[in-house]
């Protein structure tokens, strides 16, 4: 009778051991293919060149400037409206039928694929705002496609907080804002924040809407600069710039003939990851250091 | 709700055993959560510079019957008062839909069962309550939440601390913490709900100690399930049992004839 039920119980563990070995296994072979290939090709040249025909030349610079300002727009149209929109569900809403329909659209938004907003985003910025295939529209676009993560993550972090807290706040005759600006953004921050960074670094790998509001896949230019010689000192024609971003980039490459040219998408490819891989560590840090001082 | 509002229609309370000056009333006071009655016209009064204690068996409404009194159930949806809270000297009903809850939350204060620091310094979580009010005067704070903490006999213990974090204190000093919180803005009324069911007997003597000090300066209004502590404490009780008032009066007199029989069974300690 035991013997069986041990039986079971070792079943489970040679299972278990080998299905992690088959997740893990399979991104080390695929992340170790990327370096072995692309390590040698990722050096100051390549970060800092163009893209070119010939392949040892070819370069990722305008590839990373574009991936940063899409980043940056993403970020300052997302975050503020994604958190809002979390704390306005959370804390003000009350429960109807029609803040849980909105929870319900929030949610299923999170899993729809992302070409479907590069679809949206062609309709409503690309033709009807006439934003044309800018720098504008793809942070816009990606903007969009990360503001459920947020909102959901936001609700989740300002859930945390426990009531007693609130209470708290309240008693001391808080009005709801001082309660959740005193109180519940400060000790949710870190959940908060770690959302945003883990949506940051799944947009920054977003290739299909991208391609679908018309990125470029070959540009040898940079958008114009930010600081201007002339006042007042700050320009914002970067935002209407064409440009590119690193998945296409890789994209461009892996499409195109060529030893030489595979190895500069595993380049690309790795410094995505490596990307990717910093956003998350940032994120993991971030969650670590704040939670230290927030408990109860 | 038809009935009077003034003091002399609650039976259970004798002749001479009404306290005056009076700091709050509540006056047939029933409450609800959605459809289910949970408070049944309680009246009792709150006697100025008294210990009122609240006793009664878990879930008869005690605990429900104090957050009345700084509208914390106005935070949740589905929830209704009737009849009213006086509050004097104006004598007027702080449950009334044109006074704002934050305005009576700026005269009561409120001390909660677990204790509930923020995970801020200690000196933030005293100073809260002046910075809601709008107090950004560095010395006026300071002298605040020094005052606080002499209060809530907690200065001495944390004077070398008070930018470490309320909620790293010990579970005992966490409480005199919110009570130093709640003391803080001078309130009229505080209101305490089983400040000490969560601590040691070394802890909770501190605290009954601290109240006895504090009723001279103010009114307390008191929830405990500690029947002992009720009668170590109070100067007033009142007994709770289903949502209803069964017995109210001076906490010797209480204590030693009661004189309904579910009081007397309840002290005694035939149930609840």
């Amino acid at each position: 009778m035991i013997k069986r039920r041990k039986y079971a119980e070792a079943l489970f563990k040679v299972l278990g051991l080998s299905s992690l070995a088959l997740a893990v296994g399979t991104l080390a072979l695929l992340f170790g293919a990327l370096v072995v290939h692309g390590i040698g090709r990722l050096d100051w040249q390549f970060l800092t060149s163009f893209p070119s025909r010939h392949a040892s030349q070819a370069g990722i610079l305008p590839a990373v400037v574009g991936s940063t300002l899409v980043m940056l727009v993403t970020a300052c149209a997302g975050i503020p409206v994604g958190v809002a929109a979390g704390i306005y569900l959370e804390e003000y809403a009350k429960r109807t039928w029609f803040t849980e329909l909105i929870e319900v659209t929030v949610t299923n938004l999170a899993g729809v694929p992302s070409i479907i907003f590069g679809l949206l985003a062609l309709g409503l910025f690309v033709y009807m705002l006439g934003l044309g295939a800018s720098i504008l529209t793809a942070g816009l676009t990606l903007a969009l496609l990360i503001l459920p993560v947020v909102i959901v993550t936001t609700r989740e972090a300002i859930r945390a907080v426990p009531v007693h807290i609130r209470e708290a706040a309240f008693a001391l005759g808080a009005t709801r804002w001082q309660t959740v600006a005193d109180h519940v953004l400060p000790y949710s921050a870190a959940g908060i924040l770690t959302g945003i960074i883990l949506a940051l670094s799944r947009a920054i790998g977003e290739t299909a809407p991208i391609v679908t509001v018309g990125a470029l896949t070959f540009v040898a230019f940079l958008p114009p600069a930010p600081i201007t010689s002339q006042p007042p000192y700050l320009s914002f024609e970067w935002l209407m710039s064409p440009f590119t971003v690193m998945p296409i980039q890789m994209f461009a490459w892996v499409s195109r003939p060529g030893e030489d040219f595979a190895a500069n998408a595993a380049a690309a490819g790795l410094l995505l990851v490596g990307m990717t891989l910093t956003m998350n560590g940032l994120a993991i840090y971030v969650r670590y250091r704040m939670r230290k001082r927030v408990f109860w | 709700m038809a009935r009077s509002l003034d003091s002399s229609h609650v039976g259970s309370a004798e002749k001479g055993e009404w306290p005056k000056p009076l700091k709050a009333e509540a006056c047939e006071l029933s409450f609800y959560y959605g459809s289910r009655l949970v408070l049944k016209r309680v009246s009792v009064p709150i006697a100025q510079g008294n210990i009122t204690a609240l006793i009664g068996p878990s879930g008869c409404g005690k605990s429900t019957f104090l957050r009345c009194f700084n509208r914390m159930h106005d935070l949740y949806p589905g929830t209704r008062y009737e009849g009213a809270i006086l509050l004097y000297p104006e004598g007027r009903n702080i449950l009334d839909r044109q006074v704002d809850p934050i305005e009576v939350r700026m005269r009561l204060a409120m001390v909660f069962q677990k204790p509930n620091p923020f995970p801020k310094s200690v000196y933030e979580n005293v100073a809260y309550g002046l910075r809601v009010r709008g107090v950004r005067d560095r010395r006026v704070l300071d002298e605040k939440v020094e005052q606080a903490l002499r209060s809530a006999a907690l200065w001495e213990e944390v004077k070398d601390r008070l930018s470490a974090l309320g909620t790293s204190l010990s579970g005992g000093q966490q409480q005199r913490l919110c009570i130093a919180r709640a003391l803080a803005t001078d309130p009229e009324l505080l209101l305490l709900d089983e400040p000490t069911s969560a601590l040691d007997p070394i802890a909770t003597g501190n605290i009954e100690e601290l109240l006895q000090d504090l009723k001279r300066r103010v009114t307390i209004l008191i929830v405990t399930h500690n029947m002992q502590q009720a009668a170590r404490i109070s100067d007033w009780t009142a007994f709770m049992y289903l949502g209803e008032l069964v017995e109210f009066g001076p906490t010797k007199r209480l204590f030693t004839t009661p004189t309904n029989k579910q009081t007397e069974d309840y002290i005694t300690g035939r149930f609840g």
